[in-house]
């Protein structure tokens, strides 16, 4: 149990959603008849559900602080309009459109983080007039026409790597950034265990780190020829590139910076982060307006993909990237949710909605399987929760306890110790 | 008393939270017709004996049994022991303020008509209530609108809508003012008189000596003894031997201060209810504080110690409206908790759970939150930083935890108040406010507490303590600046200082003395 857990690091919610995902990918390749894992599909769940991730990581900080956005797919939706008339009736360029959309949304964002953090009108009745209004503002600035966007938005949007150098068989922008990435995880694990040593500490054995590095080397080598195998002129998405920095920079703030802790503290206890020199209305401040300023990406994104911006563009986009948000292990009071968590929480979701296509499975149904899954993620924390037991991986190895005693590791904050309270389930699945 | 019928019998009553035993084999009986009075130091055990009594624990969350009317009883809730005819008046008073009196006495117990409620009946019920309880207001008024020894009274009288037999009252005086406090007491009297139970939880030893019928004494979680005042067993210093049960003298490390110059200076400092205007909170306060001396703040709740200490830690409480703050002689402007922060001051809150921690938090956490800047490199933090800062309290103040990323949640009531303490010094404060540093902890943790506030000021650091428990403050410090009603009513050193001469400054009752 101990050593499983060392195996999958500390975030134990987290590995049961990864475990969710790759069964859910697993059950779909075999019910659709390996229709799921080619590159085509691949890049296609990508593309198509590259702008809802970039909501719900700006989501997940909303959700932490304790807030919700509800106005995200509008914003996306005028910031899109804007973008995509500034282009063809200024003719300035696609990369001054680029800025003006961010900018566009960084004005929206100030404007509701004023009325959240400054006047203390809750996110959710803000948003809601954001929603409307910003709906409205699409449909009156573009009459509720349809505009185009020219081709370097579209590359943004749906467009891959460009082929360079020897002919490897994969694309080589996919593989060297596979590559960079399994050489960040070696990295990351033996920086993990450098330190562990240094803090005087024992790091986890030796064959839990390699197995870690070989598992995880393997699953981003497999990723790295699905998507660099495709027919030529296609590679990993470079919408996917986008969501990927994005990832890395915002996993990066909320854990490693006072800004990102601060979130947390606000979300936690807003009294006591007060008492502590947080400054609420600030933070509060940044994580809606940071909101919208992805809000706006996801509106370029999104117009790039689909060629023109609409009327009805980001319609219940803010209802997916909550979702996924509270799949990914957020708790609805605030204080807890983690950026990776809602990428896989986005991610479940959007292999869910392609797998259950692939198997010709009606959107009605699907709609349906959504709703379900939500419900039970989110019922999932919660029956952990009162149980006393905090993870996933301790229902799943119940049956894996009964054998061995208890052995608490350093890491393991629920077994063994006299001062823990101990479930009567739990005392029931060690005897 | 000895010769009525027993009504009440809780045997061997043990109950076990984690960490901590807070019952041992408690037994109590209370006879029939009487006001039963039951004492104890904080965290003696006294509360939550009661909220078993009451369901609020339910049976078998607890080893025991409960013999009621003559028949064993095993309550599941609240309502169920309310069917019984017993019924818990809490400390804080939990009326809702924005419905009326009538509204709230009969909340969760409404007068059913065949549709809906039958309003004419509850006011009419209401009124009548009221006057049983003396209280002579209209049954429509807003309950936000009366005073709180009048919510008090109100709380009675929806016990009284429930039918009650056994009335329980935890601390029904302690908000009340004298006369309240007086013409409750009146009524718990007349209702004893008219055949009412009741049990009574209180710190006020004056009032229990004048009405208690018997006296349930726990110590530590144990039944230490039951006085009975027929058989004229009661009198205050009888109660405290039995409460305290030691000598005073070891209750706190042996310690010689060692005090320097003052550092800390507060002059003419006075402050605005947040929300009430024209209600000053702090009146013209002024305090000194020394290198190396504990004070104290004595004063009864409501007094404004809590305001006056936030207050001037970054202006966190009320609206500031004039005074000056001057650190080794020099005036600073604290206008932020970040500011005060930054010139060396910390605040330990009095409610760990509410203002002190977020309980989301590790150990590890919770430790550096204060200031994050510390364990920052080049503005990223250092979780390796922050592991050995958190490994440094956790050895130093004595947390008993397997490890610093276990949940703070986890924690025993005495082990997060250290790790609340932990939080507030490492920043690395020239002056620690800790604001009620032992509410909730058990006797061992106390001890460990005073001795931690005493290293802190050989340390040369100021400390001030503020706490409602006259012995806690005669024990520890060195200095104690009495207050009452917002403003400081005299300042008593050691050797001068006892509960008496603090008690009266802290009642206003003696003019004010200055030194």
């Amino acid at each position: 149990m101990t050593s499983l857990k060392q195996l999958f690091g500390g975030g134990a919610r987290q590995f049961g959603m990864v475990f969710a995902l790759i069964a859910l990918v697993i059950i779909f390749q075999i019910a659709t008849g390996g229709k799921v894992l080619t590159p085509t599909n691949a890049q296609n769940i990508i593309n198509g559900n590259s702008y809802v991730l970039i909501l719900a990581i700006g989501m997940v900080l909303v959700i932490i602080a304790g807030h919700i956005d509800l106005s995200v797919g509008s914003v996306a939706a005028v910031v899109g309009i804007i973008v995509a008339l500034a282009i063809r009736d200024w003719g300035i360029p696609w990369w001054a459109g680029i800025l003006l959309g961010l900018a566009v949304g960084a004005v929206i964002g100030a404007w509701q983080g004023f009325w959240v953090a400054y006047v203390g009108i809750p996110g959710f009745i803000t948003t809601l007039a954001g929603m409307m209004f910003f709906r409205g503002a699409n449909q009156y600035i573009g009459k509720s026409n349809t505009v185009p966007v020219p081709e370097e938005i579209q590359t943004l949007g749906a467009g891959y790597l460009p082929e360079w150098g020897p002919n490897t068989g994969l694309n080589n922008w996919t593989l060297l950034l596979g590559i960079l990435a399994i050489a960040g995880v070696v990295y990351g694990e033996l920086r993990k265990r450098r330190s562990a040593r240094r803090l005087g500490g024992t790091p986890v054995p030796l064959w839990v780190s390699i197995t870690r590095m070989v598992a995880l080397g393997a699953v981003i080598a497999y990723a790295t020829v699905l998507f660099g195998s495709g027919r030529v002129g296609t590679s990993f998405p470079v919408s996917g590139v986008i969501l990927g920095v994005l990832v890395l920079l915002y996993g990066f703030v909320s854990s490693r910076t006072i800004t990102g802790r601060h979130v947390y503290a606000v979300g936690g206890n807003k009294v006591a982060a007060a008492l502590s020199g947080v400054n609420i209305r600030r933070t509060n401040f940044f994580v809606m307006m940071n909101m919208s300023v992805l809000a706006a990406l996801a509106g370029i994104v999104f117009i790039g993909r689909s060629t023109a911006s609409g009327p009805f563009d980001g319609t219940n986009w803010e209802l997916d990237a909550i979702a996924a948000v509270f799949i990914g292990g957020a708790a609805v009071s605030g204080g807890v949710g983690t950026v990776v968590g809602s990428l896989i929480g986005g991610l479940v979701m959007a292999v869910l909605n392609n797998g259950l296509q692939l198997m010709g499975v009606g959107s009605d149904s699907t709609q349906m399987i959504k709703g379900l899954v939500l419900l039970a993620a989110v019922a999932f924390d919660v029956y952990n929760k009162v149980q006393g037991r905090p993870s996933i991986v301790g229902l799943l190895m119940k049956g894996a306890r009964r054998g061995r005693p208890a052995d608490p590791g350093p890491d393991d904050s629920t077994a063994g110790t006299g001062a823990v309270p101990v479930s009567q389930n739990e005392t029931l699945a060690r005897s | 008393m000895l010769d009525t019928p027993v009504v009440l019998e809780m045997r061997s009553i043990t109950k076990t939270f984690p960490g901590v035993k807070a019952l041992d084999q408690v037994r109590m009986t209370v006879r029939e017709r009487e006001i039963h009075a039951i004492c104890g130091e904080n965290g003696a055990g006294k509360s939550t004996l009661m909220k078993i009594l009451s369901g609020v624990y339910p049976h078998g969350t607890y080893e025991g049994e409960i013999v009621y009317q003559g028949e064993e009883v095993r309550f599941k809730d609240i309502k169920s022991s309310e069917r019984a005819g017993i019924v818990i008046i809490h400390q804080e008073l939990a009326l809702i303020p924005e419905l009326s009196i009538a509204e709230n006495i009969f909340l969760g117990n409404e007068v059913a008509a065949p549709l809906g409620i039958d309003w004419d009946a509850t006011r009419e019920k209401a009124a009548e209530l009221l006057a049983r309880v003396d209280l002579n207001l209209s049954p429509d008024e807003q309950v936000k609108n009366i005073g709180v020894g009048q919510q008090q009274l109100v709380e009675i009288a929806r016990a009284l809508a429930k039918d009650v037999k056994l009335l329980i009252l935890d601390e029904p005086t302690s908000a009340l003012n004298e006369e309240d406090s007086a013409h409750l007491l009146d009524l718990l009297r007349d209702l004893r008189a008219k055949g009412m139970t009741s049990i009574m939880i209180s710190h006020k030893l004056n009032e229990i000596a004048a009405i208690a019928d018997s006296i349930t004494i726990i110590r530590d979680g144990k039944t230490v003894e039951t006085l009975d005042a027929g058989a004229g067993e009661v009198d205050e210093d009888r109660i405290i031997r039995g409460m305290v049960g030691r000598s005073l003298d070891h209750r706190f490390p042996d310690h010689t201060p060692n005090i320097g110059e003052t550092f800390f200076e507060v002059r003419d400092w006075w402050v605005e209810h947040p929300t009430v205007a024209d209600r000053m909170v702090c009146k013209g306060s002024a305090f000194e504080v020394r290198h190396g001396e504990i004070v104290g703040f004595a004063g009864i709740m409501g007094a404004g110690r809590t305001e006056l200490a936030r207050s001037i830690f970054g202006r966190s409480y009320g609206r500031f409206r004039g005074g000056e703050i001057l650190i080794d002689g020099e005036p600073v402007e604290l206008h932020t908790v970040q500011q005060a922060i930054d010139h060396k001051i910390a605040y330990v809150p009095e409610d760990r759970k509410v203002q002190g921690l977020n309980l989301l938090d590790s150990i590890l956490d919770t430790i550096v939150s204060a200031d994050l800047r510390r364990i920052t490199k080049r503005r990223v933090l250092d979780t390796d930083l922050a592991f050995l800062a958190s490994e440094h309290y956790r050895k130093s103040l004595n947390i008993r935890t397997p490890s610093v990323r276990q949940g703070v949640a986890k924690l025993s009531g005495g082990n997060q108040q250290k790790a609340l303490l932990g939080k507030w010094m490492f920043p690395e404060p020239d002056l620690l406010i800790l604001d009620e540093p032992t509410r909730g902890v058990d006797v061992g943790a106390k001890y460990e507490i005073y001795g931690l506030v005493q290293r802190l000021a050989d340390a040369g650091k100021g400390v001030v303590v503020i706490s409602s428990e006259l012995p806690e403050l005669l024990g520890l410090c060195d200095r104690i600046y009495t207050i009452f009603e917002g403003r400081v009513t005299g300042v008593l050193d050691r050797e001068q200082a006892d509960q008496e001469s603090l008690m009266r400054l802290m009642t206003g009752t003696s003019p004010a003395l200055t030194n």
